[in-house]
C-alpha cells in the first residue's frame, strides 16, 4: 500500500481520479433524497434560529417537566451543589465566569444549543421522546434557573435565538497554526 | 473526561481479570507479559502434533493484552505494542451514549443542505466509489492523565490508537452531490443515542477527510463506528463522527453541545473553542511503570505523533531533562500517524528520569507542563500534551512522574 507513494512524508491520499483513468463528473451512485426523508432527520438548530420548529414553552411548565424527567440524574437544583453526587452534570449555576459548577449560566455561549441538545439526546434514558413544546419549556426553565431569562418569558422560534448568553463573550476561536510558539 | 459519573449506564459489566503479570527472562525481562493459561502447552512441542487449522485465529495463550475501560471509555494498552498498528480489538473507545447496533443493509447516509441535489447513499453505494487507504492515528482531545506514580502508558495516554482505514474521500462525495461553492461548514451527525453532532469547516472536506468503512483491512468494528464513520486525519477524536447518518452542508457552524460545553478549555480568562488539530506529543512505552530494568543496555521505545503533519524529530533525555539527543525514527514516517522511535541507552544504575519530546514539521516542539500552564493558566482540560517523565529508581523500578500544574 505505502510502497507506491512517492513521498512517504506526505501521506495525503490524493483522489484516485488523478492517478489514472478519466474522472466522470458524476458517478451515478446513490439516489435523490425526498423532502420527507430529509425532514425526518434534519433536527439541528443553528444559533441564528435556523431549524427551530413551531411551538413554545415557558419556565413554569418546564420546571414541572424537569422535576419529573430530568432531576433524577441532574439534581433538583435546590440542594447544596458541593455535596451532591449525581450521575450526570449539574446544569445550573449563575452567570459569573468564576462561579462553579461550570454550567449553562457561566459556560454555554448559545441558548439554541440547549434546545438542539435536549431534543436529540435527553433524557439520557429515553432520547428523542420530548415534544417540541416540552423542549421549549425545559429550555426556558434551564435559562431561568441560570438567571438568564425571566420566569414569565415565552420561548419560541422567534425569541430563543435572541437570548444573549453571558458566557458568549468568553469564547475565542483557536488561532494556533503550529510552529514553535506554545499557546 | 466525565469518567467518574458512573452509575448512569450498565452497558459494560464485569471486571478486568488481573491476568497480566511480568515474566522472568534473561533479556528484556519485563517486556513480554502474559500468563500460561494451559498447562499442556509446557510439553515439548517437538514431541506432540499441534492444533490444526481453525476458522478464526487467536492470540497465543501466553498473551493477554486488554483495554482498561470505564463506563464511557476504554484505553489502548500502548505498553504492549511493538509497532504502530493498534490491533482492532484493542482500539480505544470513547462514546457518549454507548455503541449502537446498526444493520448494514438498513444503513443510509444522507447528504443535504447547500447542494445541487440532496442524496442518500447505502453502504454498497459508498463502496462503489473510488476507494483510498491511509494510516492515521485517532486521539481523544481529553487524552492525558496524571496524579500518581502508579500509572502505565495505557493509563496516561491510552485514548489514542492507530489503524489503516479504507473508504471514500469526502471530496468525491461532495462533488457527487454538487456542494455549493458558497458552503463553508458542514454538520456531521451520528446515529447513536447521543445523535452526536459536530460542525466541520469545509476546507477539511477538500483536504483529506474521508468516510471510511474498513479498519485494518476488514469491516470496521462497531466501537469505531460500524458501518461507516467520518475520518478527519489529525483532528480531535470527537469530530470523527461514528455511525455517520447525515451530513448537512451549511454556511455557518452549528455550535453544538460538543463544540461549546465540551471540547473547549480555559485559556487565561477566556474559553478556547474549535481546537481541531491534535498537537504533537510522544510517550515512552518502554521502560515504563510497572516494569523493572537492569543496569546495562536498554532500548528506550515509544511513539510520537502530530495532527499537523509528520514527526521530524523525537528527542530523548536520560538525565531528567538536562540534555537531549535524537532518537531513531522507524520509517516510513507518515503524516498524522503514530511514529515509532527507539533510543539505545546504557544505564549505570543511578536513579534518573527519562523523557521524550516530539517535534513536528511545523517546527512545533512538544511543551513541558509548565510551558502549557504558563501559556494557558492552570485550568487544564482538553488538548493537554505535555512532555512526561518516567522515574527510574536505583533498584530498577520505573514509575510515572506526576507533575503538578
Ligand atoms: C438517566 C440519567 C439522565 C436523565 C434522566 C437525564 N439526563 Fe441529561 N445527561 C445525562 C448524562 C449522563 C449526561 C452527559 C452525557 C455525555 O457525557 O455526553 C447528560 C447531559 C445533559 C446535558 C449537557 C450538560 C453539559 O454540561 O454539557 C444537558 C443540558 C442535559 N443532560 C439535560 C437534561 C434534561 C433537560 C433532562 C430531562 C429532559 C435530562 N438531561 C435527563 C443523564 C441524564
Amino acid at each position: 500500500m505505502l510502497a507506491t507513494m512517492v513521498k512517504v512524508s506526505a501521506q495525503q491520499p490524493r483522489n484516485v481520479e488523478k492517478t489514472g483513468t478519466k474522472t466522470p463528473a458524476k458517478y451515478g451512485f446513490g439516489r435523490t433524497a425526498t423532502l420527507k426523508e430529509i425532514s425526518l432527520l434534519d433536527i439541528d438548530v443553528r444559533p441564528d434560529g435556523k431549524g427551530l420548529p413551531a411551538g413554545q414553552g415557558d419556565a413554569l411548565k418546564g420546571k414541572a417537566l424537569y422535576l419529573s424527567k430530568c432531576a433524577v440524574c441532574h439534581g433538583n437544583n435546590n440542594t447544596d451543589f458541593s455535596t451532591a453526587k449525581l450521575p450526570a452534570p449539574m446544569l445550573v449555576s449563575d452567570t459569573s465566569a468564576k462561579s462553579r459548577p461550570k454550567a449553562i449560566g457561566n459556560y454555554w455561549p448559545y441558548a439554541t444549543t440547549i434546545f438542539d441538545y435536549l431534543r436529540r439526546a435527553m433524557p439520557y434514558n429515553a432520547p428523542g421522546t420530548l415534544t417540541n413544546d416540552e423542549v421549549y419549556s425545559i429550555t426556558a426553565y434551564l435559562l431561568h434557573a441560570n438567571k438568564i431569562i425571566k420566569q414569565s418569558d415565552i420561548l419560541n422560534a422567534e425569541t430563543l435565538p435572541k437570548v444573549v448568553m453571558p458566557a458568549k463573550k468568553l469564547f475565542i476561536m483557536d488561532d494556533r497554526k503550529g510552529g514553535p510558539e506554545v499557546k | 473526561m466525565d469518567d467518574k459519573k458512573i452509575s448512569r449506564r450498565t452497558l459494560l459489566g464485569g471486571v478486568i481479570a488481573a491476568a497480566v503479570v511480568p515474566m522472568k527472562a534473561t533479556f528484556a525481562k519485563e517486556i513480554q507479559k502474559g500468563l500460561p493459561l494451559d498447562e499442556e502447552i509446557r510439553e515439548d512441542p517437538t514431541k506432540v502434533i499441534g492444533l490444526g487449522p481453525s476458522a478464526v485465529g487467536k492470540r497465543a495463550t501466553f498473551e493477554a493484552p486488554i483495554r482498561k475501560f470505564s463506563e464511557t471509555s476504554s484505553r489502548t494498552p500502548l505498553q504492549d505494542f511493538y509497532g504502530t498498528i493498534t490491533p482492532s480489538d484493542l482500539h480505544y473507545e470513547r462514546h457518549h451514549a454507548g455503541v449502537p447496533n446498526i444493520d448494514p443493509n438498513q444503513y443510509e447516509l444522507l447528504i443535504h443542505g447547500m447542494v445541487e441535489s440532496a442524496m442518500k447513499f447505502t453502504l454498497a453505494d459508498l463502496k462503489c466509489f473510488p476507494s483510498v487507504t491511509r494510516l492515521c492515528f485517532l486521539e481523544c482531545a481529553g487524552n492525558f492523565r496524571t496524579g500518581k506514580e502508579e500509572l502505565t502508558p495505557q493509563d496516561v495516554l491510552g485514548l489514542t490508537s492507530q489503524s489503516e482505514w479504507t473508504g471514500v474521500m469526502l471530496s468525491t462525495l461532495f462533488r457527487e452531490v454538487g456542494v455549493s461553492p458558497k458552503a463553508t461548514w458542514f454538520l456531521a451527525e451520528g446515529s447513536d443515542a447521543a445523535v452526536m453532532t459536530r460542525s466541520i469547516p469545509m476546507e477539511k472536506a477538500w483536504d483529506d477527510a474521508m468516510i471510511v468503512y474498513a479498519q485494518n483491512g476488514e469491516a470496521m468494528r462497531p466501537e469505531q463506528g460500524y458501518p461507516a464513520r467520518l475520518l478527519l486525519p489529525g483532528w480531535e477524536g470527537n469530530m470523527n463522527i461514528k455511525w455517520l447518518r447525515r451530513l448537512e452542508i451549511s454556511d455557518a457552524p452549528y455550535m453544538t453541545r460538543e463544540e461549546t460545553s465540551k471540547y473547549t478549555y480555559p485559556v487565561k480568562d477566556k474559553i478556547r473553542m474549535f481546537s481541531w488539530e491534535m498537537d504533537a506529543r510522544s510517550i515512552i512505552t518502554y521502560p515504563s511503570y510497572p516494569q523493572k530494568v537492569q543496569r546495562g543496555w536498554i532500548e528506550i521505545r515509544g511513539i510520537a505523533w502530530s495532527g499537523r503533519g509528520v514527526i521530524t524529530r523525537v528527542e530523548i533525555s536520560t538525565d531528567s531533562g538536562k540534555t537531549w539527543a535524537d532518537a531513531n525514527l522507524q520509517s516510513p514516517v507518515l503524516s498524522k500517524a503514530h511514529t515509532y522511535f527507539r533510543y539505545l541507552w546504557s544505564w549505570d544504575g543511578s536513579p534518573t528520569e527519562i523523557l521524550s519530546r516530539a517535534i513536528d514539521e511545523t517546527g512545533y516542539i512538544q511543551p513541558s507542563l509548565k510551558q502549557l500552564t504558563d501559556a494557558r493558566g492552570a485550568g487544564g482540560g482538553y488538548h493537554m500534551n505535555p512532555v512526561t517523565a518516567w522515574q527510574i529508581k536505583a533498584d530498577g523500578t520505573t514509575w510515572f512522574k506526576p507533575e503538578k500544574a
